[in-house]
């Protein structure tokens, strides 16, 4: 600090504090809405404070789910887990490859193969929906974790990065692992991939949550129930309309929504932020 | 930069690369190559028949009234996010480098909606303004706003907003933070010596330091509001009532799985990946150089 000026510093914390009660309010009045019953929720006003139907909310909607939507939330919430980990760890390992070949090989179609990869920055899923919608029907992918999972797997950020960090990692170790007659898939092994691990950390950190958090190509590709992603199933849950809904059941799902991925950001801090910051360089 | 030490095989970097090249081939270059073709055709009502038609899909659009109501409240809605989202995280960024208690704990308090997935953001949202059940759409009443974002359509917009940016200001605050605690404290303090106080030393000295990050955030919200916010829209809206949320990625989807209009959505395809590649090389042009004085 520069200078004392205890005004601005109470002004500063008043505005701070301000900001995490602005940003903490929906989820708190979510985290009341899903400890009542329906009837009570309906109220108006309903209560600001936490009631004493938690538990049975909450095994309500793992087991059943809530309204029209028939499957459980407990496996909505394993086929959320299961794409994002398969989105994740899949990104990472195919970049990997992709950008050790790009980094540590010479061979034709190099720069082609780079643009490629490139180009797909510019192709977001938004903006091509029914003709990939198509291809993955065409496949008979729909209603599958392949289909869930593997259109969203190629990553240009995610090669970029690694590019950049293979970069600089000194060409003393690689000449040192092939005079020790080491191939390079051993070199690839034994020394890109563990130098590589903070940077796989904080990369897994930020498409985990990318992958939990998918919801176009969810709602696309899944028709079947028990393939809903717990985001998906939330919004197929209000789609009744006012009346048909049972609010607190939708809260305690949107509570079991936020969780895994919020617990990631938490207890992953450092590794959230460095890899927020690396993966837009 | 390119590598000294390199290996030698004529298969294995092949190898490594295609599951790459592989996903990319099938799932973006065809579907765009097929958005491309099918956007100078137009299909009969049974689904049959292609008919080329070049470039009328596209004066088509330009001609609808929709397709340019659309465009509209794209513009007004991305740029309300970027400046929202934009101020609000700023201020609190400054706030956040300049006390020195608890710093850490209000940035750990901070950055979690980073973590809730747009869906669930306006789902959240929408319970408190619910007409009907929500507890602000309850206060708003007691003060007299007649609140009712199902009819009004300001109202609705003013909603994904207020969504949008709640889950877009974790993001802006890290990066905000990251800008302003990289600017050397000497020049702060040689300010501070000199007389300036705080307000004229953050308009003079940390406001144009911190432009290259500005305007990083400025590209990123606008892209984030183009095209990140479909589930915002789809969740809380709709794009209701009547077209006033509807914004353009959200329209695409509309035409294409609700009104099965394959040769119009294709188009609208086809503008969007003109729009996201003129924002991407906006990005990579200018950030590089980085906007500084």
């Amino acid at each position: 600090m520069i200078e004392n000026r205890p005004l601005l510093t109470f002004v500063g914390h008043a505005f701070l504090v301000l900001g995490v009660v602005i940003v903490a309010l929906p989820v708190y009045v979510t985290l009341v809405a899903s400890t009542h019953t329906a009837a009570e929720v309906l109220e108006v006003p309903m209560p600001m404070l936490p009631g004493g139907h938690f538990l049975e909310n909450y095994a309500a909607v793992i087991a059943h789910g809530a309204g029209e939507s028939g499957a459980g939330v407990g496996r909505m919430m394993v086929n959320s887990l299961v794409s994002a980990l398969v989105i994740a760890i899949g990104k990472i390992v195919i970049s990997l490859l992709s950008a050790f070949a790009i980094v540590y090989f010479r061979f034709r179609f190099r720069g082609i193969a780079f643009w490629m990869i490139f180009v797909t920055l510019m192709l977001p899923v938004e903006v091509r929906i029914l003709p990939t919608y198509k291809v993955v029907s065409d496949l008979h992918m729909l209603d599958s974790y392949a289909g869930l999972t593997v259109p969203l797997i190629a990553s240009a950020t995610a090669t970029f990065l690694f590019r950049q960090f293979f970069l600089t990692i000194p060409d003393e170790l690689a000449e040192a692992a092939r005079i020790d007659g080491a191939g390079p898939m051993r070199f690839f092994r034994d020394v890109v991939v563990p130098l590589s691990r903070p940077n796989i950390a904080a990369l897994f950190v930020i498409l985990f949550i990318y992958g939990w958090n998918q919801y176009l190509w969810p709602l696309l590709v899944t028709t079947q129930e028990d393939m809903y992603t717990v985001v998906i199933g939330i919004k197929r849950m209000i789609s009744g309309g006012d009346a048909a809904t049972e609010w607190n059941l939708v809260m305690a799902t949107a509570m079991l929504a936020m969780l895994p991925p919020a617990l990631v950001v938490l207890l992953m801090q450092k590794w959230f932020v460095k890899g927020l910051v690396d993966s837009e360089k | 930069m390119e590598k000294r030490a390199r290996f030698r095989s004529w298969w294995l970097p092949y190898a490594l690369i295609l599951p790459q090249i592989a996903v990319t081939l099938v799932f973006f270059f065809w579907p765009a190559g097929q958005a491309l073709y099918y956007s100078a055709f137009i299909q009969d009502a049974f689904g049959g028949n292609l008919q080329f038609v070049g470039l009328d899909n596209f004066r088509e659009l330009f001609a609808d009234p929709h397709y340019l109501a659309s465009f509209k409240v794209t513009a007004v809605f991305s740029l309300l996010v970027a400046a929202l989202g934009l101020s609000v995280s700023l201020v609190l960024a400054v706030f956040a480098d300049r006390v020195v208690r608890g710093a850490t704990a209000y940035k750990t308090l901070l950055i979690w909606p980073y973590a809730v997935a747009p869906a669930v953001a306006a789902v959240l949202w929408v319970f408190l303004f619910n007409p009907t059940i929500g507890i602000v759409a309850w206060w708003l009443k007691r003060v007299g706003v007649d609140w009712n974002y199902l009819l009004d359509g300001d109202q609705a917009l003013l909603l994904i907003v207020i969504a949008a940016v709640w889950k877009q200001v974790s993001y802006n605050f890290l990066f905000f933070l990251a800008g302003l605690q990289s600017i050397p404290k000497s020049l702060i303090e040689a300010a501070a010596i000199d007389g300036a106080g705080p307000v004229r030393r953050f308009a003079t000295i940390v406001f144009p330091l911190l432009s290259p990050t500005t305007f990083f955030l400025l590209v990123v919200n606008v892209v984030y509001a183009f095209f990140d916010t479909f589930a915002i829209v789809d969740a809380a809206t709709s794009g209701g009532p009547g077209q006033a949320t509807e914004i353009l990625v959200y329209k695409v989807y509309k035409d294409g799985f609700k009104g099965l209009d394959l040769g119009g959505s294709a188009a609208q395809s086809v503008i969007l990946m003109v729009i996201v590649i003129t924002l991407t090389v906006v990005q990579f042009r200018f950030v590089e150089r980085k906007v500084q004085y």
